[in-house]
């Protein structure tokens, strides 16, 4: 028979818990959502010597206080769930702080094992660490790791399965000074004798009492007990118990490391000598912009022949499966709807995988942090944290990718801001809709236009980001707390276990809703109006005046007219919706071009419409609801379709505000008439 | 020594913390962060554009801004 056992990965950030997870797991593992949040759950599964393992990897977390998201959920699922087992990671050449939470893994009493993790830098660096020392202090097993060469690993599994068949230890090794344990005793015994608290560790709670712990002090609100706990609290009001409380915590820690290590603290690291270069006052920026443009010509010129490849294949498949279909409005259903759908989905792929690639390899190196510390000023300005900003500078290439990267950014009022705000900012898709609209109209000009038009998004981007700052998304600044984590040699099978997840993710989760939007675009250009004696799915009425969607272009035809828009482009921005270039396709074929692009450019600069016109249609293409792949990721990680119709309708919005200012004010003065 | 608050404290100077200042929930997440009263901190460096500001504290590296940092009441050592 196997045993079956819950093990939850605990750590600070930065200290190799992906790479344990992805050592103990290997392939094995499942990426989800904590339950309610939009905070990323990673499961896996490992079979060892007849115990089936079940990993949680836990949130990052430096404590286990309520003032962050990630420690919440972290705690939760301690108290909740009760694992069998909680590993924590630690890293080795940075003891002390992560010894921090060690103290408060304790403190609620979990069983735990220590991986003592970086074992290989902490020697390079000159540290000597007597690991049996430790484990005799903290009474919990510490096992040297290597987690991205995989050392140590099968020991630690081997730790992990002898202490879960032990019992349970009750006793907390850290004590407090005689005024905080009195309090404490006398907090315990209240909650002993309400069988409410009994779900929690009394010890525990009580000092999270003391430390002031929000979220406690409002479980404690709900007792009837609470009374007389205030009584005791309020004693401590004045005396800033939870300062003395991290302070003891750190002084036991002191105390041990004094015994059981020497830490080589002399000599200068070589993370700090990198970036005297990398973080330099008159370095800093270059380097950043250079490695931005690094990663920005990679992901996006590297992909553009696969995508290339993708589209081709995709648009030969369509055709030879409509060859083959001889009920014509099948062959359209499954070439134009359902393959050119899932050319829609997997066209994006390329992007998404190099971009992960990259961003993993600047996350892993300890890069990421530095561009956020470089960056930090300029997003501080419109309320946003420096994480911001390598999503936004990717969403240049292609929004999806860029609103998939805001995972980095830890405040979830921020990430929701930046994947709010990410969509105006101008991508490549939008390019072919500039090219030939402002080549029609302005000619030698082109290149200023479509310049003002990528700063049109900037400032938009900018300034909505700002104003939900302060308006649908108030609050606080997040307070910006931010380790520079040593710079280590990122793995590539870390990194390609990490694009391939962002990839799945991507399939599953946006792909249905991308697919689903594609078809139902088909369905209206198939369906011909009641009455037009159209037949469904035929040539003649696909995207036609006598189609579905040509109806709701007239239909809306009265509301864009004030733009300047016919029935055409609303029929053409409907198109838009599944691909922003497509609205190029849609006009040929409105406007009787064909797929000529020459033709149709001049046959608009022949005055089918106004370059005012024009220029609006440019800036609504701009900000108006993004594609569906956009769509998706967005309600994927937003996790409320609440927040992605606030984008869509906010965005169309501003389209509409933008382009009828133009065009009424424009035709009034007579500019660009 | 004169009591100074750490964001005006010149990089490449090293100070030893005497008190949080701020709220509640940023003491206490500033204090997890090992920055406890007696702690010493070495001022590493400003970003390129003058915030956020990089510390050394018990051997890793830390960034606040200046805003953060305020909170933090400190004396210079040395
Ligand atoms: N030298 C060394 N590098 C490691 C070790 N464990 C992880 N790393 C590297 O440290 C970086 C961060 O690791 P990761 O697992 O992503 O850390 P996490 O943020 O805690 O999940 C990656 O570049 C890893 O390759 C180790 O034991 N020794």
């Amino acid at each position: 028979m196997t045993k079956k056992i819950t093990v939850a990965l605990a750590g600070n950030p930065n200290v190799g818990k992906t790479s344990v997870f992805n050592a103990i797991t290997g392939s094995r593992q499942h990426v989800g959502n904590w339950p309610g949040v939009t905070v990323e759950r990673k499961m896996g599964k490992r079979v060892y010597k007849n115990t089936e393992m079940e990993i949680v990897d836990l949130p990052g977390t430096y404590s286990l206080t309520t003032y962050s998201l990630d420690e919440i959920i972290a705690r939760d699922f301690l108290i909740e769930e009760k694992p069998d087992i909680v590993v924590q990671v630690i890293d080795a050449t940075n003891l002390e702080r992560n010894l921090y939470l060690s103290t408060q893994l304790m403190e609620l009493g979990v069983k735990l094992v220590i991986a003592l993790n970086m074992k290989d830098l902490a020697l390079a660096k000159g540290n000597r660490i007597d690991e049996e020392k430790i484990q005799e202090f903290l009474d919990v097993p510490v096992i040297p790791t290597i987690a991205s060469k995989g050392t140590g690993i099968e020991r630690l599994l081997d730790a992990v399965i002898e202490e879960a068949s032990k019992a349970r230890k009750n006793d907390d090794p850290l004590s407090y000074d005689e005024a905080t344990e009195g309090m404490v005793h006398e907090l315990e015994v209240i909650l002993k004798s309400d069988q409410y608290f009994a779900h929690y560790p009394s010890r525990w709670f009580s000092i999270k009492l003391l430390e002031g712990d929000e979220n406690i002090i409002k479980k404690a609100q709900e007792s009837k007990k609470y009374t007389q706990i205030r009584e005791i609290l309020r004693k401590t009001d004045e005396d800033n118990f939870e300062t003395k409380i991290a302070d003891q915590r750190y002084s036991t820690i002191q105390a041990m490391l004094r015994q059981v290590c020497d830490i080589n603290t002399s000599q200068l690291s070589g993370s700090d000598m990198v970036d005297r270069v990398v973080t330099n006052k008159l370095l800093g920026i270059p380097i950043f912009l250079a490695l931005m443009w690094a990663a920005f010509e990679l992901t996006f010129t590297f992909a553009t022949p696969f995508m290339n490849m993708i589209d081709i294949f995709f648009g030969w498949l369509a055709g030879a499966t409509a060859e083959v279909i001889s009920t014509e409005w099948l062959a359209s259903l499954v070439g134009d709807g359902i393959i050119a759908g899932i050319g829609s989905v997997l066209i994006f792929l390329p992007n998404i995988l190099l971009l992960f690639f990259m961003l993993s390899l600047m996350e892993d190196s300890g890069y990421m942090a530095r561009a956020a510390f470089i960056m930090d000023r300029v997003m501080g300005r419109i309320g946003l944290h420096g994480k911001s900003f390598i999503p936004l500078i990717m969403g240049f290439g292609c929004n999806v990718p860029a609103i998939m990267a805001t995972r980095t950014i830890e405040d979830p009022r921020d990430r929701l801001i930046t994947i709010l705000v990410a969509p105006f900012i101008s991508c490549g898709a939008r390019l072919p809709v500039y090219v030939l609209l402002a080549g029609a109209f302005f000619g030698r000009d082109a290149g200023i236009v479509i310049f003002g038009l990528y700063a049109l998004g900037i400032l938009v981007a900018v300034l909505s980001a700002k104003l939900m700052r302060t308006t649908v998304l108030r609050g606080e600044d997040a307070p910006f707390i931010m380790e520079l984590p040593d710079y280590r040699l990122p793995t590539l099978k870390g990194s390609f276990i990490h694009m391939w997840e962002r990839a799945k993710i991507y399939l599953k989760k946006a792909g249905g809703i991308i697919l689903i939007g594609v078809v139902g675009v088909w369905l209206l250009a198939s369906i011909p109006a009641p009455g037009s004696g159209g037949v469904f799915g035929s040539e003649e009425i696909y995207g036609s005046t006598d189609s579905l969607v040509g109806v709701i272009g007239h239909l809306i035809e009265p509301l864009v007219a004030p733009l300047g828009f016919d029935w055409r482009i609303a029929v053409a921005l409907v198109f838009g919706i599944v691909a922003k270039e497509i609205v190029v396709g849609s006009m040929g074929v409105l406007y009787g071009a064909g797929e000529d692009e020459q033709n149709l450019s001049n046959i608009l600069a022949a005055g089918a419409m106004t370059p005012l016109a024009g220029l609006g249609l440019m800036v609504f293409t701009l900000l108006y609801v993004p594609c569906f792949a956009c769509i998706g990721v967005i309600k994927r990680e937003t996790g409320s379709w609440k927040w992605t119709l606030f984008q869509l309708v906010y965005g169309t919005g501003l389209a509409w505000v933008f382009a009828f200012t133009l065009y009424q004010i424009g035709s009034r003065i007579g500019f660009l008439t | 020594m004169p009591e100074k608050t750490l964001d005006l404290i010149e990089p490449e100077t090293s100070v030893k913390i005497l008190k949080l200042t701020g709220q509640r929930s940023l003491r206490k997440r500033i204090l997890d962060m090992g920055l406890t009263p007696g702690t010493k901190v070495e001022v590493m460096r400003r970003a390129p554009l003058g915030d956020p500001v990089e510390f050394k504290i018990k051997g890793y590296n830390l960034s606040l801004r200046k805003k953060e940092a305020q909170t933090v009441l400190v004396e210079t050592v040395e």
